[in-house]
């Protein structure tokens, strides 16, 4: 892997390019100026404190949110300031796991995993059911096609979130925070289905997380926002053994040191 | 340096109403271009034929059919006290064989089609506006947008079109239950059973009455176009869907009454008969 912040070419094309993104609001400026890019097949975590920018980032990555500034470029094709229609193009190459799964309330877990194949690749009846028998076999939660998301357990839901993410065949996952909240055991699940997804299918991964440990298992490539920006960019090694105090506060999680806690 | 402060304390004071009525203005400006751009986007996939008729059909029962009985109960009562008050009134005048027109003519053209969509603003804008705003605050839409499907095409396009089909056979619906409410009254109040129907059929049109309906197509557009709006634009949680909802009822019915007013102008220009 030769991924890192400052090369976004890469030898072979990179399946996400990140190139000098902002983002803004009234009064704040969330992303000032974010750069990367990933290739394809890799898992990239990306972590930090919350509110420095790492969801955002990801709104933007599935063209959810518009940067103010800078683009994106999604294998190969750059996706700021396409239209709704021309970004949906670009996002039948990609999947998106929420932080709270998402799942639409009204829709059983079969018709949830089933909606993007109905909607969007209209395929027969038959096939649709395969792909979403194979899909949640994948994501472990066989078994729970004819129940709602309310019936769900958090992990089942984000489960059910990746089998539906999974269902439309995608290039690009994007997870974000999919185990918070979650015990360490279906941590370590998630994590390995994450691993497994990217083994079996080849996907390239950005998952936005907390989870230092989680983080350091399962990526390929490590970045760190701090208040908006790339701080860190790097191998799962380079990170761990980083003299960056930022870094270092964040990944042995110590109140003390540059980055201030708000502690009331 | 200290005179010149109460003259500006005064200048602040007098500027506050302006401002504030520029604020309201501005505010409704941006509102009705927020609307106005759900609407284009909207009539784009009418335009396109990217309508799913299970979805419609499934909002059509929501907003429709389970509005029923709601909206043939308040048009009956309605039009009962309209009777139980000008039944007796106008037999004191040798007029009873006005009760049915006066029945009629209020329902047909005012008392149908404006407490229907003031019932379908209360009972399916509300409805709408929250489910919507729901999807918001739970990252539903995205989920909607990252599985490349519109929220536009998939939740706004069949709620809109429900509310254009369906207001109308509602209004339908209300006439009758009112007109058996009046007449139920009427008889009882002394006004001999065939006057009533002679009354109508003398004095009324069925324009009065197609009329009505053309009106609640105009109400059912604002209805379904401001449940949405307030839903798609939620913020804030569950205080933010609490608010969207009450905003689309208060909104709807406020449009639907001041739309009624204009359209009864432009209709019947004042005219009873």
């Amino acid at each position: 892997m030769s991924t890192t912040a400052s090369d976004v070419q890469g030898g072979d094309r990179p399946a996400i390019v990140v190139d000098d993104v902002r983002y803004r609001v009234p009064g704040k400026e969330i992303l000032k100026g974010v750069t990367l890019s990933v290739e394809k097949g890799a898992i990239l975590s990306v972590m930090g404190m919350s509110g420095c920018g790492k969801t955002t980032l990801l709104h933007c990555l599935g063209g959810l949110t518009t940067p103010t500034s800078g683009q994106i470029t999604i294998c190969g094709k750059p996706i700021v300031g396409l239209r709704e229609r021309e970004l949906n193009e670009v996002r039948e190459s990609m999947g998106m796991v929420f932080q709270y799964a998402a799942l639409f309330d009204s829709l059983t877990v079969f018709e949830n995993v089933a909606f993007g194949l109905r909607r969007r690749k209209r395929l027969p009846e038959k096939e649709i059911r395969r792909i979403v028998t194979e899909k949640l076999a994948l994501a472990a939660v066989s078994g729970t096609e004819n129940m709602y998301p309310a019936e769900l357990s958090g992990g089942m839901a984000k489960r059910v979130g990746l089998a539906r993410a999974l269902a439309m065949e995608p290039t690009i996952l994007l997870y974000d925070e999919p185990t918070s909240g979650l015990d360490p055991i279906v941590v370590s699940v998630i994590d390995e289905q994450i691993m497994r997804t990217r083994d079996q299918v080849g996907v390239t991964s950005i998952v936005v997380s907390h989870n230092v440990q989680s983080v350091f298992r399962m990526s390929d490539h490590v970045a760190m926002l701090h208040e908006g920006q790339l701080r860190a960019f790097g191998t799962v090694d380079e990170i761990r053994n980083s003299t960056d105090p930022t870094v270092r506060q964040f990944i042995e999680g110590r109140t003390t040191g540059p980055i201030e806690v708000a502690t009331r | 340096m200290t005179a010149t402060q109460p003259n500006g304390a005064v200048a602040r004071m007098a500027l506050t109403p302006i401002i504030l009525v520029r604020n309201v203005l501005a505010d409704a400006l941006v509102y009705l271009g927020e609307v106005s751009i759900l609407v284009a986007r909207a009539a784009r996939f009418v335009c396109q034929g990217a309508i799913d008729p299970a979805d419609l059909i499934q909002q059509m029962a929501v907003i429709g059919v389970r509005s029923v009985p709601i909206a043939a109960l308040t048009t009956f009562t309605s039009a009962a006290v309209i009777a139980l008050y000008f039944s007796n009134f106008l037999i004191q005048y040798g007029a009873a064989s006005l009760t049915g027109a006066v029945v009629a003519l209020s329902l047909s053209r005012e008392l149908a089609p404006v407490l229907v969509g003031v019932v379908v603003a209360a009972r399916a804008g509300s409805a709408i506006a929250a489910e919507i705003g729901t999807m918001k605050v739970t990252e539903q839409i995205d989920a909607l947008r990252s599985l490349a499907v519109s929220p536009i095409q998939y939740l706004v396009v069949p709620r809109v079109l429900a509310c254009l089909v369906m207001l109308p056979i509602l209004c339908l619906v209300a006439d009758c239950a009112g007109l058996l409410g009046g007449y139920l009254i009427a008889v009882w109040q002394g006004v001999p059973s065939s006057t009533f129907p002679d009354s109508i059929r003398s004095f009324t049109e069925p324009r009065d009455f197609y009329m009505g309906m053309v009106k609640t197509i105009v109400f059912g557009l604002i209805v379904a176009l401001i449940g949405c709006h307030e839903g798609l634009s939620t913020k804030g949680g569950a205080t933010g869907v609490g608010r969207a909802t009450t905003n689309a009822v208060v909104i709807s019915i406020v449009l639907v009454y001041i739309a009624n007013f204009f359209l009864a102008y432009v209709m019947f220009g004042g005219r009873i008969a």
